[in-house]
């Protein structure tokens, strides 16, 4: 397997945000998560990416424990990200920020200094594969901050895939977008599964998630109320009760 | 001409300080310690010349070096910090190293002398220059060549992936991160070079006024280390350089002939370039002859922080 959770809780105070949840992702997969507002996917993926320590479980990439990790050495393992509010560096030319994103396993080879202070980095071919991988190569000069939303998001992810990572969470990469441009989205998040990552796709619309996932996992109160095929998750009773209610009182968790 | 050339002096060792401030506010770090810096500096090399007849190029290396290793140890539990956290913290750094000066007695004897730190009276006769016969204008040419190295040296690192991977953690820590960046490394790299920059500038300092006293390297030189560069804007090393000639060739120097009237035109005139260029003289990260003739508004990228 690829990317394990065992037994993974993270409590704000009261809150149980993310509670005892278990997951296995296995390679070359794409695995989606989904569940309602407030149910603890980002919190998932801030627990998989190290913004927050876990209260208890662990988490392991390829069988590598990763819990006791710093972020930065979580991502050099092969952990990337986007966030559901894109984060570019919005003071940074669109190839800057794919330049300042080679931290992964294999720029940390590079010697010091040609990793560092290497003026001509902007010529390089990964980059370069990447900007015409994502549709951006014709606005490689401009900042960041000048892009539209679409082609926000677009360099939010090839960011991400400079790291050369083997897992990709991505946090609501349709959010904002239209039926038309998840289609789109789709099809690149198929083709990013084919460059060899492994992905998990946090995400709101259904026609996306049901779509382009091998599996899935259902969230609901921070805790894993359903797991399995797309098919499998749409006739679960549990997960239509997480989502359009029920009138059976009994059916809600117990710490609803 | 010998007060212009004095003048440039004062630009060469003020553009150091600025620049000093400046690596540190690219990663977002408001760093109000770099006057201790400068002073550590000022006294370290000081030391090197006078007491111990070193000549004055090691002497500022020294000087550098020192302040290089003391900002770093500095940099670690004073950049767990943020914000205004952070300003309270190098505040109390470049208070308690003003303090230290001020208490400092170390003198040796020498051609029958006694020279070196002497407490609240200060740093005496650091004749480096003069016992050498160097002229005022040797002293700003030499100060302006290791000004132009400094500046040069900054300049290419500021376009190399450090350059970029600086920007980033100063716009954004979370995402920075969440691209494998050691937000702790790169701060306290950041504050190391900072903290070396002014050592040199202190260094240098010392030795055009040949007399060092603590009360100089207060709160105010604090805040003009800071403001070159925020005048000046990150846009790149020029904006500092640029603001540093502003403040202190136009409204320090230049306005002198109105009196006590100069402080309140001084505090008028940042304000109005700051309402007017809220991203500092040359802008941020844009060509200053792009920004001349644009007629967009400059943009805050900040502003529109999400978290």
């Amino acid at each position: 397997m690829m990317l394990k959770l065992e037994g993974m809780s993270k409590h704000f105070g009261g809150v149980k945000a993310v509670d005892d949840v278990s997951l296995t992702m296995n390679e070359g997969e794409i695995f989606g998560l989904i569940g309602p507002n407030g149910s603890g996917k980002s919190t998932t993926i801030n627990l998989i990416t190290g913004l927050y320590a876990p209260t208890s479980g662990t988490v392991s990439l390829e069988g590598r424990d990763l819990t006791a990790l710093a972020q930065h050495e979580r991502t050099a393992l092969g952990v990337a990200r986007t966030f559901q509010n894109i984060r570019l560096f919005g003071n940074l030319s669109v190839a800057e920020n794919l330049w300042v994103a080679q931290n992964g396993h294999e720029q940390r080879r590079q010697h010091f200094i040609s990793r560092w202070f290497k003026a001509g980095g902007l010529q390089d071919t990964n980059i370069d594969e990447l900007l015409r991988f994502s549709r951006l190569h014709s606005k490689k000069d401009s900042l960041a901050s000048a892009l539209s939303f679409g082609e926000m998001r677009r360099l939010e992810m090839a960011r991400a895939l400079a790291l050369n990572p083997k897992v990709l969470l991505l946090d609501e990469p349709a959010a904002g977008a239209s039926i038309e441009d998840g289609q789109l989205l789709g099809e690149r998040i198929r083709a990013v599964r084919d460059r060899g990552v492994s992905i998990l796709l946090i995400e709101h619309m259904m026609e996306l998630v049901m779509g382009i996932t091998d599996r899935m996992a259902v969230l609901n109160f921070g805790r894993k109320i359903a797991e399995g095929t797309p098919s499998d998750i749409q006739s679960n009773p549990d997960v239509r009760a997480a989502y359009l209610g029920t009138k059976n009182k009994n059916k809600e968790p117990a710490d609803a | 001409m010998e007060f212009y050339l004095g003048l440039l002096q004062i630009l060469g060792v003020h553009t150091l300080l600025g620049l000093s401030a400046y690596v540190v506010l690219l990663t977002g770090q408001v760093s109000m310690a770099q006057a201790g810096f400068y002073a550590v500096g000022a006294y370290v090399a000081a030391m090197c010349t006078a007491m111990f007849g070193i000549h004055i190029l090691p002497a500022v290396i020294i000087a550098s070096v020192s302040t290089g290793i003391l900002a770093m140890i500095v940099g670690f539990p004073a950049l767990r910090v943020r914000g205004l956290m952070l300003v309270v913290a190098t505040l109390a750094f470049g208070e308690m190293v003003r303090m230290f000066f001020f208490n400092f007695r170390w003198q040796i004897e020498r051609d029958g002398k006694l020279i070196g730190p002497n407490g609240a009276e200060g740093f005496r006769a650091i004749r480096f220059f003069p016992e050498n016969g160097w002229e005022t204008g040797d002293v700003a040419l030499f100060i302006w060549c290791i000004v132009v190295i400094v500046l040069g040296l900054l300049w290419w690192v500021d376009n190399t992936r450090a350059g970029a991977v600086l920007r980033a953690v100063g716009h954004d820590e979370v995402a920075a991160q969440s691209v494998g960046l050691n937000l702790t490394t790169i701060k306290v790299a950041a504050m190391a070079l900072g903290g070396a920059i002014a050592g040199i500038g202190g260094g240098l300092y010392a030795h055009t006024v040949t007399h060092i006293e603590h009360g100089v390297f207060g709160i105010l030189l604090a805040t003009f280390a800071i403001a070159y560069p925020i005048l000046g804007g990150l846009g790149s090393v020029f904006g500092t350089l640029l603001a540093v000639i502003f403040i202190q060739g136009f409204l320090v120097e230049g306005l002198r002939f109105i009196g006590d009237w100069r402080s309140l035109l001084f505090g008028a005139l940042i304000l109005l370039v700051m309402n007017l260029r809220p991203t500092g003289l040359l802008g941020e990260r844009m060509s200053p002859l792009k920004t001349l003739f644009s007629r967009k508004s400059p943009v805050v990228t900040n502003a529109k922080e999400t978290q």
